[in-house]
């Protein structure tokens, strides 16, 4: 079972279909953000403040990559999610439509230049570049110098949207594999058929060339984990390609998820670490005088592993986001349709990379973390 | 100023990153002009190399956006 | 950097989902896929071995079968040759009594003769002797007319008693 077989001609044939139904889907949300900064901003153009606002490429990205209390579906129509916020005043829970109803304005010198910003507010909250504040005693948000609020943050809890997506995720895999594991039990003994056969090689990927070349005998223990890790990493790198509606959250592009992730994985590998593990780590095979060296090695590489598992996921979806952001971006740098066929194919590409990238990344996930527990409860250290 | 250096920092991340997968490909080709019965093999480990290859550079790139917007 | 620095809200959450996964999908997904996985493969091992089995059992009772072929074929040429000789010894002992009775009969009928021989010259014995007697009595009868004629008469009858 290789990777081989299951990049087959076929499968990469129903990507490409994907990719330009990606595409077509993506051209259209990519006039969003201007669509969200009218609909926030429509205060302003009621004021009849009609400025040829400079197309902010950058912004607009971050937008896209970044967290929200709502969830954009397309022009005005959006879902509010719910806030729950535990500040100085304990735990609150109202919907985000609150605060998006109740936009205020700020102004802020930058460089000598005035900036207005737009945030909400809502019974002593403020959301800020989607980012939630405790207003101060006076009931104002303070910025500094550089734009960035003075206020207090409460603990947000809130169902944002990686945080929907990420559920709307985990329901889709318990739909799906509970099916697959009725499927087994229906057809006891027998081939797999439908969904069944089709998620059956990438479970025999995960066992056969994961799991047991990397941690040997012992990898029962570890299977739950390692497949649920593939697969939620994966399922949420999908997801988060389609540009519209139930996707559209860069859920595994979010720090906060690879950092559980990676945790999980450090935890697992730490508390399963057998003697020769720590041995390794704090009385290696070399002379006395380099333990000075050695020891601050080992322990710097035992929190650097998961570091880059983290990392590596983060780094990898972001990227792809970002990139296939700006290339849509490009349209409306230069302001012209003319640019799109061009713009349009360079998406469709890098939409089909990012769908082996998405594929990938979970596998390499998948890959290290046995790597690491392997390495954690191999008998005899490796030199 | 800032946001330029961090470009140049991205696009040395992107040169070390173009010269390992540029070495891992070529390597891997060789391997499966000589050994084509090894091919699936090389090509899984290739991904996998190319792969880390790629966390490195998107460290660098990550670093670089760090870099141009400091809070 | 706000897009690297972890929020507190999804880390929360992506522990809550991913704890939620781990458990729900180990206990009711992961667990029978992977036995029925690991039992399917059994079955299929097991199936393997048995054809194999098979396979040789075959051989074996083809081996069994030949074997049995062959013996019975020994058996058949044995019963053969044991007929054949049986045959054979049956008519050379019919030959052999034949030949005893043969020469029993031949004995017999040898003896018989040599008996009735016997009688039958103790007959022509006592036939010459009446005839030697009436011969002499013709003889006596004729008294002696001629010496020699006597004499050659006598010599003739004591040859040709003699004969007998």
């Amino acid at each position: 079972m290789h990777l081989s077989r299951i990049f087959t001609l076929r499968n990469l044939l129903s990507v490409l279909v994907f990719g330009v139904f990606a595409i077509s889907a993506a051209s259209a949300r990519a006039f969003s953000p201007q669509d969200e900064q009218a609909g926030h901003e429509a205060h302003q153009e009621q004021k009849g403040v009609q400025e040829e606002e400079k197309f902010d490429a950058a912004s607009a990205i971050m937008h896209h990559i970044s967290d929200a209390h709502e969830w954009h579906i397309i022009g005005d129509v959006a879902i509010y999610l719910p806030v729950i916020l535990y500040g100085e005043d304990g735990l609150k829970l109202f919907s985000s439509a609150h605060f998006y109803h109740n936009p205020r304005e700020i102004t802020w010198a930058a460089d000598g230049r005035e900036k207005t910003e737009t945030w909400y507010e809502y019974d002593g909250f403020a959301l800020f570049h989607e980012k939630i504040y405790q207003l101060d005693e006076n009931g104002t948000l303070r910025l500094d110098e550089a734009g960035h609020p003075l206020n207090a943050r409460p603990l947000d809890f809130s169902i944002t949207k990686n945080v929907a997506s990420m559920f709307l995720s985990v329901v889709a895999l318990l739909l799906i594999f509970l099916a697959v594991a009725k499927g087994y039990k229906k057809r006891r003994g027998k081939a797999p058929k439908g969904l069944q056969s089709a998620l059956e090689p990438i479970v025999l990927f995960i066992r056969d060339d994961i799991a047991i070349p990397n941690i040997g005998h012992q990898y029962g223990r570890f299977m739950p984990f390692l497949l649920t890790v593939f697969f939620f990493i994966w399922i949420n790198n999908v997801l988060g390609m389609i540009p519209f509606f139930p996707g559209g959250a860069n859920v595994s592009g979010n720090i906060a998820f690879t950092f559980v992730m990676g945790t999980v994985t450090f935890l697992i590998t730490t508390f399963n670490g057998n003697k020769n593990y720590w041995k390794h780590i704090f009385a290696p095979e070399v002379p006395v005088w380099l333990y000075p060296i050695m020891i601050p090695v080992e322990i710097i590489s035992v929190f650097s592993k998961p570091f880059a598992l983290i990392i590596r996921l983060f780094a990898n979806i972001t990227a792809g986001h970002i990139v296939i952001l700006s290339l849509v971006s490009l349209i409306f740098i230069f302001k012209t349709i003319a640019v799109s066929p061009v713009s349009i194919a360079f998406v469709l590409f890098m939409n089909v990379l990012e769908l082996l990238v998405g594929f990938l990344q979970a596998y390499i996930f998948t890959l290290l973390s046995a790597l690491f527990i392997g390495m954690a409860i191999a008998e005899h250290a490796e030199h | 100023m800032i946001g330029s250096i961090a470009a140049i920092g991205a696009g040395l991340a992107a040169i070390g990153a173009g010269i390992g997968i540029g070495r891992i490909g070529g390597s891997a080709v060789e391997g499966i002009a000589r050994q084509p019965e090894a091919a699936s093999k090389i090509q899984t480990n290739m991904i996998i190399a190319a792969a880390l290859v790629e966390g490195a550079a998107l460290f660098g790139i990550v670093v670089a956006l760090l870099g141009n917007n400091p809070s | 950097m706000d897009i690297v620095t972890p929020e507190i809200g999804m880390v929360f959450w992506t522990t809550v989902a991913f704890v939620l996964l781990l458990f729900i999908l180990g206990k009711y997904a992961w667990k029978p896929i992977m036995a029925a996985l690991r039992e399917r493969e059994q079955s299929i091992e097991d199936a393997l071995l048995a054809a194999e089995k098979a396979k040789e059992e075959m051989v074996k009772l083809n081996n069994e079968s030949e074997r049995l072929i062959k013996e019975a074929r020994a058996e058949r040429d044995q019963i053969l040759k044991e007929a054949k000789a049986t045959r054979e010894a049956i008519v050379s002992e019919a030959k052999q009594q034949a030949q005893v009775e043969g020469a029993r009969l031949i004995a017999k009928a040898k003896e018989e003769i040599n008996t009735q021989k016997a009688a039958a010259l103790a007959e022509v014995k006592n036939q010459v002797a009446l005839l030697s007697l009436e011969i002499a009595e013709k003889v006596i009868g004729k008294q002696f007319e001629d010496r020699n004629k006597q004499e050659n008469l006598v010599t003739d009858l004591l040859e040709n008693m003699k004969l007998n």
